[in-house]
């Protein structure tokens, strides 16, 4: 049998990030399970999206950004000198809070990131499928090769989702992906969530309490301490941080008496 | 207590202030109006001086009667009586060199004309006016030419013809014309942009995409933003000592066989030139590049593409309008620049046309400046012909510059 590890897709070990002298975040030791969906919650600044960021290493492209501690992928620190940041960034992919289709068209949005990774087999297949796993293929079908700016806010985000979907991830890291997104739009990403965490494990930053409660298994919640570093205060079931939490802060800040 | 200092004017209080700040605004109106006044003037005279000098009346003589060669009027010679003239009235040998130059039955009606004019009728410009004179003084202008030159005939000539943009140079005025300069300036910004666009799209790239953001990129930066300012004629000496005498086995052709050419070649001036249109072409693309969003390389990070990816299939194809266009307008620098060209040797009068990067050549900016030094006044004319040329051919540069610019923006 396998061991107790695979049970959890991803860990932090006491990591930390900094932005210069400035620690952002500090000591989170986190384990995602595999193939749910852990929500990220917080008020703003406390460092939930930079800690996301930290998972597939985009952060580095933040001049004067560093990290201590480790995150743990297979027993591998995504950290460590031997570990390519884009190899990390093919299996752990992102959507971000604004839908950011590439100026191109439906078809070549969801193609080109699997072309670059060198993949061999049929792209119309692997296009339909990314966009049937998006639940977008009904919606675009017909016109694959028209821009991706042409679609609405809503269907770019699927996009999105479908792009990273695309070149097969383990992890997709989501960074309020719902925020731009009109209720209805939001209601779409959510339900697709559901279905995409019986392949993914999804990983997502929110600000919206109902969302985080309606959508996730689990919850962490991030708080700032006083030297203004953000720290995870309490991570546990999403039913028993939105009803029974340990933390006080947590209870004032799922309650909206907080934040 | 601090009621009355600390409230709002009410009623007529209200109505006087509201009054001032109507004055103030309109007071900076007018200012402001007065200022683009004074723009269009600006303008509107310089293109009036310009056009003033290529229009007018002209006073000439012909030494020898068009009676003496033919019967028909002058400016209704076709091209095969023409031709006839010339063989029957010029000398054999004369005759001989101008076909064997380019034969003469494939030479162009204006052409013929011009030799016809030049070499038989052999036309004499006696006085030229200009176009404000011209239309002002029209009767006064013609009796003043009667008297003075009794033998003269007079008409209102148009300087810029086609004949004079596909004429070369000449001692003449009336048969002076811009093809070897044109030619020359086209070779000059054709080099400059092959050598300065890569070079200059590839520092940007680097310094947006690559560099670190630390003391010394900013220093890089900084004495890019001054390069772009420093005098032009700094960079013909730099030109001069690097192209024209340090590499003049490469600039001359020598190197590559030929003998008889030094350094003093449109090679010389076009890399000069692109070494002057460098910064602006780095600044221009570094200022595309910084405008291609964020969101873009991240989501182009975020499937797994390599920075060189990243740049290559995202951030240049959405630079690529803006780096072109500020490119084009640094090559309209280019274009009017006349002092490095002085300083590498181009040449004064010459009316060989460039046929390589190895030639000899003059540009626009140098002809023009070499006709307005003349004492003969037709030389005027055709300096303002000259200017009209390249203000057009500015012209359609910067215009392409906006047609590119909105192709390629409608296309995302």
């Amino acid at each position: 049998m396998e061991n107790n590890n695979n049970h959890y897709s991803i860990e932090t070990k006491d990591l930390s990030i900094h932005y210069g002298r400035f620690t952002a975040v500090r000591n989170v030791n986190l384990k995602v399970e595999k193939q749910k969906i852990t929500a990220i919650i917080g008020p703003s600044g406390c460092g939930k999206s930079t800690l996301l960021r930290a998972f597939n290493r985009m952060n580095d492209f933040v001049s004067g950004s560093s990290v201590t501690g480790e995150i743990f992928l297979h027993g591998r620190n995504l950290y460590s000198k031997h570990v390519d940041p884009v190899e990390v960034r093919r299996k752990i992919g992102m959507v971000f809070q604004k839908p950011n289709p590439f100026p191109k068209s439906i078809y070549e949005n969801i193609a080109w990131g699997a072309r670059i990774n060198g993949f061999k087999g049929k792209v119309d297949e692997l296009v339909e499928n990314s966009l049937r796993s998006a639940a977008l293929w009904d919606e675009v079908k017909d016109k694959l090769q028209e821009s991706a700016y042409a679609l609405s806010g809503g269907q770019q985000q699927r996009l999105c989702i479908a792009r990273a979907i695309a070149v097969q991830p383990e992890i997709i890291l989501m960074d309020e992906p719902a925020s731009a997104l009109d209720p209805i739009s939001t209601l779409r990403v959510e339900e697709l969530l559901q279905e995409l965490k019986k392949n993914y494990t999804i990983l997502i930053v929110t600000h919206n309490m109902q969302q985080a409660a309606r959508a996730s298994d689990f919850t962490a919640m991030m708080m700032i301490d006083d030297q203004r570093a953000g720290g995870v205060i309490e991570f546990d079931d999403t039913k028993k941080i939105f009803t029974r939490p340990t933390d006080k802060r947590t209870e004032d800040y799922v309650t909206g008496r907080f934040g | 207590m601090n009621q009355k200092t600390d409230s709002f004017p009410e009623g007529s209080d209200f109505y006087s202030a509201l009054k001032k700040r109507y004055r103030v605004a309109s007071i900076w109106q007018i200012l402001f109006l007065s200022a683009l006044f004074v723009a269009m003037i600006s303008l509107t005279a310089l293109l009036y001086n310009v056009m003033d000098g290529a229009f007018g009346y002209i006073a000439y003589e012909y030494k020898n009667d068009p009676s003496e060669f033919t019967f028909t009027p002058v400016n209704e010679l076709s091209k095969e009586e023409l031709l006839t003239i010339l063989q029957n009235n010029l000398s054999a040998g004369a005759y001989k060199k101008l076909d064997a130059e380019q034969a003469m039955p494939t030479r162009s009606q204006a052409d013929l004309m011009n030799l016809f004019l030049e070499r038989l009728l052999q036309i004499d410009t006696k006085q030229t006016w200009s176009m404000t004179e011209s239309i002002l003084q029209g009767n006064e202008i013609r009796q003043e030419a009667k008297t003075n030159y009794p033998e003269a005939r007079i008409e209102f000539r148009s300087w810029l013809t086609p004949q004079f943009l596909v004429s070369s140079l000449s001692s003449r005025a009336e048969f002076a014309g811009v093809r070897t300069a044109v030619l020359g300036s086209l070779w000059l910004v054709g080099i400059a942009i092959a050598f300065a666009l890569p070079i200059g799209t590839g520092a940007a790239i680097y310094l947006q995409e690559y560099a670190p953001k630390n003391w010394f990129t900013a220093i890089i930066q900084t004495n890019l933003n001054n390069l772009a300012g420093v005098p032009s004629i700094v960079y013909g000496m730099l030109g001069l000592a690097v192209f024209v005498r340090l590499l003049e086995p490469f600039t001359s052709g020598g190197i590559f066989g030929l003998t008889d050419a030094n350094g003093r070649t449109v090679l010389s001036a076009g890399l000069t030139m692109g070494i002057l249109v460098l910064p602006l072409i780095i600044i221009n693309a570094q200022e595309a590049i910084k405008a291609v969003p964020d969101s873009l390389r991240q989501a182009s990070f975020g499937v797994g593409a390599t920075r060189w990816q990243t740049v290559w299939y995202h951030v240049l194809p959405n630079a690529l309008p803006g780096i072109l266009t500020g490119s084009i307008l640094a090559l309209s620098r280019a274009l009017g620049e006349t002092a490095p060209l002085i300083v590498v040797g181009a040449s004064t009068f010459i009316s060989v046309d460039p046929d390589g990067p190895f030639s000899k050549f003059t540009a626009l900016p140098i002809q023009i400046y070499q006709w307005t030094t003349r004492a003969q006044s037709e030389f005027h004319a055709v300096a303002a012909s000259g200017i009209i040329v390249l203000l057009v051919l500015l012209l359609t540069l910067n215009a392409s510059a906006i047609l590119l610019r909105n192709r390629f923006q409608r296309k995302l």
